[in-house]
């Protein structure tokens, strides 16, 4: 199964400062230990929300475009990797083993994506058969 | 902590920590076989202490700490049971060799050359391939034997045998558990890259199918593949396979339709390719180009396959590179499929007569007799040249030859007409 862990945003994080090189020689060591176990499939860093945007979707449908930074800190997304684990704690497993990510409090999230079969019973033969005529429609459209 | 919990959690350390254990033992034991018992011993400890006590800060230097002293206590009883001073000496030395080293503290690259030997070893050519295949799960990818029983679709004493005899092989061959010297390296290479290649594609075929744990060995092997080209990062052959796995399972979830049916790759949805695979295979694949050594027969396939990918419709696939790459897959390997696939890839590049020519001119290879692709690709050209009646014989023809029944409807169908084109 296909995992993503998310680190959550920090005040420094979202001050743009950088980790310590400790940290990072840390975190460096880390991944490259996940990596060899071949566990880890991506993962990246974001920038702080003051360089980002949201976009707004009104109930009428309304779209617009809002500004960071964003309050909520620890709400906010610092970084993710993106693993395959074979069970949901070995990948609670792996994290246990990161390091603080921050130099101050800090967490984790981890999530398990969704894969086609995980839609089951909900995702009805109708269902599919109406995705199939869609993209065929799409593809006739092009 | 729930002994439900706790189990769980020490089921994810294992996974995580019993390939390193296993052949950290192994190379002071100098035994697969006995490795693997004290391995689960420390694996029993955990059980029934872990579910009190937690799980220790850490978990793989607790196991390893704990199967080194349940070697030290084998190996006294040993001592005193040996007759023979031969044996006695041995006995000695194995045991000052393990009080010896701090497992604990062994360095990574240490660590890393313990796990490459454990690698080969299971991949021994002195095994038949279906035992280094269920060693290899067994040891390094640490899947029970019910596991892997599954997953062949086999018995599990059958599973089970089969590693009994394969360590007793190992054993009695002598086979040191060494990383190979440069004599051997490639010989030797070779038979790992086959092994999980072999895993691959058992999951592979599988992948259609119900039984999620047999899809599962893709992602096994492609793990097994991930954790060697860590180990040998400078081998264009070993991240030839992984990118070759990963550009392969990228195509899963556009394979099949509602229906369970196959769908050729020509007519897949390739908006449903997973996306992050194919990057990590083009990338792979990158960094073994860069190398700048000769491509092996796995990185060539991982090419045509970056070809595929690379395409945002069939027809707007590469085929003239693809035809240069069959070029230099049959230099490599002289391989008679590998000159069928070649042609159908003339045929695309160059127009069906083309393609059609080539085909003929594999009519007498033997290899290639019975392989319905064969006819089933005369078919196909045929077709699109309007010669229908022909067409129609070769595609009853590949039906017949057909040993799977879903392909064999489809051949069939094709042949009266009835499926579209």
């Amino acid at each position: 199964m296909r995992v993503m862990a998310i680190v959550k945003a920090s005040k420094d994080s979202e001050a743009g400062e950088m980790p310590s090189e400790e940290l990072l020689a840390a975190m460096g060591e880390f991944n490259e230990e996940m990596v060899k176990a071949g566990v880890m499939l991506a993962g990246e860093g974001l920038q702080p929300s003051s360089k980002g945007v949201r976009v707004s979707f009104g109930g009428d449908g309304e779209r617009t475009v809002i500004d960071g930074p964003f309050a909520e800190t620890k709400e906010l997304i610092a970084g993710y990797w993106l693993m395959q684990v074979r069970s949901f704690e070995e990948a609670v497993e792996w994290i246990k083993r990161c390091p603080n990510p921050h130099e101050e409090e800090g967490e984790i999230e981890i999530r398990q994506i969704f894969e086609a079969e995980d839609f089951g019973e909900e995702f009805t033969p109708e269902l599919r058969e109406q995705e199939e005529r869609i993209r065929a429609q799409a593809e006739q459209n092009q | 902590m729930s002994e439900q919990d706790a189990r769980r959690a020490i089921d994810a350390v294992w996974r995580i920590e019993s390939a390193r254990l296993i052949a950290a033992l192994a190379r002071m034991v100098g035994d697969v076989g006995i490795a693997e018992e004290l391995a689960q011993d420390a694996l029993v400890a955990a059980l029934e202490q872990w579910p009190r006590s937690g799980v220790p800060d850490n978990p793989g230097a607790w196991l390893m700490a704990t199967a080194r002293n349940r070697a030290i206590d084998r190996l006294r009883r040993n001592e005193m049971a040996a007759r023979k001073e031969e044996e006695l000496g041995r006995e000695v030395e194995l045991r000052a060799r393990l009080e010896e080293r701090d497992l604990a503290a062994a360095a990574d690259d240490e660590i890393e050359d313990d796990l490459l030997s454990l690698i080969f070893t299971a991949c021994h050519p002195v095994l038949a391939t279906e035992a280094r295949v269920a060693l290899t799960l067994r040891l390094v990818g640490s899947l029970t034997t019910g596991e892997i029983a599954r997953a062949f679709l086999v018995k599990e004493s059958t599973v089970a045998q089969r590693i009994v005899r394969a360590k007793r092989s190992l054993a009695e061959a002598r086979v040191p558990i060494e990383v190979p010297g440069a004599a051997e390296r490639e010989r030797r290479l070779a038979s790992v890259l086959e092994v999980i290649y072999a895993i691959f594609n058992e999951g592979y075929a599988a992948s259609g199918g119900e039984d999620w744990i047999r899809a599962d060995l893709c992602e096994e092997a492609m793990r097994l593949g991930r954790i060697l080209a860590g180990l040998v990062p400078r081998e264009p052959e070993v991240l030839g396979l992984v990118a070759l796995m990963e550009l392969q399972a990228a195509r899963f979830p556009a394979r099949t339709g509602p229906a369970g049916e196959a769908i050729p790759l020509p007519e897949q949805d390739r908006s449903r390719w997973d996306f992050v695979l194919i990057g990590r295979g083009l990338k792979g694949l990158d960094l073994a180009e860069a190398l700048g050594r000769p491509l092996g027969p796995y990185a060539l396939q991982a090419a045509i396959g970056a070809c595929h990918a690379r395409a945002r419709s069939a027809e707007q696939t590469d085929w003239e590179r693809i035809v240069a790459l069959y070029d230099a897959l049959d230099a490599v390997t002289g391989s008679p499929v590998v000159r069928l696939n070649r042609a159908v890839a003339v045929g695309m590049a160059f127009g069906p007569a083309a393609g059609l020519e080539l085909l003929d001119g594999l009519a007498e290879e033997p290899a290639l007799r019975s392989y319905h692709l064969l006819p089933a690709a005369r078919g196909e050209f045929l077709e699109r040249l309007g010669r229908v009646e022909e067409a129609s014989a070769e595609f009853a023809r590949a039906a017949a030859l057909s040993g799977n029944a879903r392909e064999r409807e489809l051949l069939q169908a094709r042949s009266s007409g009835s499926a579209p084109t």
